[in-house]
């Protein structure tokens, strides 16, 4: 196996502050072709019960997946990122990111496991406001392609 | 009103070489794959491929549409990546065909989604399970 098993159970340090703004959210949105105006006006977005403009579901990833970096790239856990392909992504929100929001990221390696010749590593990242409440984990498969 | 059982429509999204670049800088997932066909068929691929989170975000959309258009709704989303969306350099681009079927609906007002996305017929997004608030 590629990857160093001992990395199983490691919880990195958490990430430096990411500020969830309007302008990201409205870009990330028109770049997946989400036209709701919950992500655009934040008037719709009051009037529906929330806080400001919200971010779409998969917009998580911005965040846990910079988050991650530091996971991915930490050089005792022997990961060829040219290899990587992305196998499994899933999310679980307590509720939805909007503007306003300043997060911050914490990654566990939950599993390493080979597949025939392949290495899959499944990584766990909590973002949490800066005051500590809870609002989405995120379940990162990646699988490492063996020759 | 959502029935479990029920076949939902299946809707079309678009994956065209801007439409990555743009997911390129929303995203800040700049993998040459995404964006050259030159290095992309150089490491034996058949072209250019989408990011896997731009397709589960077309699949986010179908769910989102499902939850009354409300993004906010989809409380949980996962997917399994199981074969690439190969993206052709032409005005067209490739098509995602995005179907669900409603798994379960709970006394708490929300809805299991099962979802599948294919391009030409292939499953490219498989185990794909949603929950979203109905009411």
């Amino acid at each position: 196996m590629a990857l160093n098993p001992e990395y199983v159970g490691r919880t990195f340090e958490p990430s430096a502050p990411y500020e969830v703004t309007r302008v990201k959210i409205a870009e990330f949105a028109t770049a997946i072709g989400e036209t709701s105006p919950l992500c655009f006006d934040r008037e719709a977005a009051e009037k529906a019960g929330y806080r400001d403009v919200i971010a779409p579901p998969t917009f998580a990833i911005v965040i846990s997946s910079s988050g991650a970096a530091n996971v991915i790239r930490d050089k005792g856990l022997g990961l060829d990122y040219s290899m990587v392909v992305h196998g499994e992504q899933r999310f679980e929100h307590a509720r939805p990111l909007h503007a306003g929001d300043v997060v911050v990221t914490q990654t566990t390696i939950e599993v390493i496991k080979p597949i025939g010749k392949h290495t899959s590593l499944t990584t766990r990242t909590e973002i949490r406001t800066t005051g500590g409440e809870h609002i989405c984990t995120a379940l990162n498969t990646l699988v490492e392609r063996g020759e | 009103m959502l029935t479990p059982g029920t076949e939902l429509e299946p809707k079309t999204y678009r994956a065209t070489r801007l439409d990555l670049v743009k997911y390129c800088g929303a995203s800040g997932d700049f993998n040459v794959i995404h964006w050259n066909q030159r290095i992309a068929k150089s490491v034996g691929l058949p072209d250019v491929i989408a990011h896997g989170m731009y397709t589960m975000a077309q699949a986010g959309r179908y769910v989102t549409d499902l939850a009354g258009g409300d993004p906010g709704a989809v409380e949980e989303f996962g997917v399994r990546f199981s074969s690439m969306v190969v993206v052709p350099d032409d005005d067209e681009g490739a098509t995602i065909e995005v179907t669900g079927t409603v798994a379960e609906v709970r006394d708490d007002g929300r809805a299991v989604i099962d979802v599948v996305a294919r391009q030409n017929g292939t499953k490219v997004l498989s185990r794909a399970r949603a929950i979203i608030r109905v009411s």
